[in-house]
């Protein structure tokens, strides 16, 4: 028992202290996210994490339900809520509150300067999310030729990627990845 | 993500009630996949008419400001402006609810199925398309910034990359460094 509630404060803390570095959304915090779960507590391999964020991306809603898949892999559905309430509590009050005075200083030169300083974090974490978890993803050299296809093909053309995941799905069940 | 076109100001007429507002971020919520952005700009803006392009622009600069969810943190910034406490909880809960309750369903199926080889074999296909995905989602964004002539923030997203996606450092530690470095930087650009 207090193991269980060991782990939901480990979940709890964790994911409110993540949330304030998710710079630039949920998935800017994907590459902690893997170190934590696969490589600094175990609570999942790889292929685990690879599957829930293909999970994720396949439910409709925002990209940070991947945090209630990690909760509910690790404490059921306890995980679930407290992983998700600590990933999104925290920054849903400092929206709350930055939301009131933002008209007094939405044209301030130092909002201007953070906003600057902040994209290009955010750019890297995005790419560097992408790098992680296509890592995850390619334990085989088809898995690997699925990634930069569809890489390819949602960067040219404009589908709906559920296309994409249908016809990899398709790939998969046939064996051929 | 998507090009916002001016529109001339014009203060929206309509503020939602509680209710509305808990339907509206439910139907973002459910028809969003991936870029749940898009979706709520077409509801707040094109179809219910409750932010007018300026003010939904406005809204989502605040919200890449701040650090979170970008989508969760508009819920809350709009749920406030139109309804108070209770419109931001209720937005919040709008958006967040559906997709919480699906995705520990399916949570629940992994946990007893996960294994099964048949279904092994499709997540493995469907992680490569959702990785390749991330990637180009991830080009998309640099794009401005490769069309920029270098300078500061190109070596800090470089950094930003090196150092989470390939080095694999706390992202605590990195961005400790990186954001007050990256802040004086844009500080000293600015002048």
């Amino acid at each position: 028992m207090s193991s269980e509630i060991g782990t939901l404060l480990t979940l709890a803390g964790y994911f409110a202290l993540l949330s304030l570095f998710a710079i630039g959304g949920a998935n800017a915090a994907l590459p902690e996210m893997h170190r934590l779960a696969v490589e600094v507590m175990h609570w999942m391999s790889d292929r685990q994490f690879a599957d829930m964020f293909a999970i994720a991306q396949m439910t409709p809603g925002p990209n940070v339900i991947v945090v209630t898949l990690i909760g509910y892999h690790v404490a059921g559905l306890p995980g679930a809520l407290v992983a998700t309430l600590a990933m999104c509590g925290p920054t849903c009050v400092f929206a709350f509150f930055v939301g009131q005075v933002w008209d007094r200083f939405k044209d301030a030169p130092w909002r201007l300067v953070i906003q600057a300083a902040l994209v290009p974090v955010s750019i890297g974490l995005i790419g560097a999310s992408a790098a992680v978890v296509a890592r995850a993803a390619s334990p085989s050299l088809v898995a690997a030729a699925v990634i930069v296809l569809t890489a390819l093909v949602t960067y040219t053309v404009r589908v709906n990627p559920l296309w994409i995941f249908a016809g990899a799905a398709l790939l998969g069940l046939g064996g051929l990845i | 993500m998507s090009a916002t076109t001016p529109i001339p100001v014009q203060p929206a007429p309509i503020a939602p009630n509680p209710l509305e507002l808990f339907i509206a971020f439910s139907l973002i919520s459910v028809s969003g996949f991936g870029g749940v952005l898009y979706w709520s700009r077409r509801m707040m803006v094109d179809e219910r008419k409750w932010l007018t392009a300026e003010e939904f622009n406005e809204a989502y600069a605040l919200c890449n400001f701040l650090p979170g969810p970008n989508i969760v943190n508009f819920s809350v910034v709009f749920g406030r402006q139109v309804g108070g406490t209770v419109g931001a909880l209720v937005a919040l809960l709008g958006l967040l609810g559906p997709p919480f309750l699906l995705v520990t369903l399916l949570g629940l199926l992994y946990a007893h199925y996960g294994e099964i080889a048949a279904l092994q074999r499709v997540l493995a296909g469907v992680a490569a398309a959702a990785a390749g995905l991330t990637i180009s989602t991830s080009i998309k964004m640099a794009g401005p910034l490769l069309r920029e002539r270098p300078g500061f923030a190109h070596g800090v997203a470089m950094a930003s990359f090196l150092a989470v996606g390939v080095l694999r450092w706390p992202i605590y530690w990195v961005l400790g460094v990186l954001i007050p470095a990256s802040i004086a930087l844009a500080w000293c650009m600015r002048r």
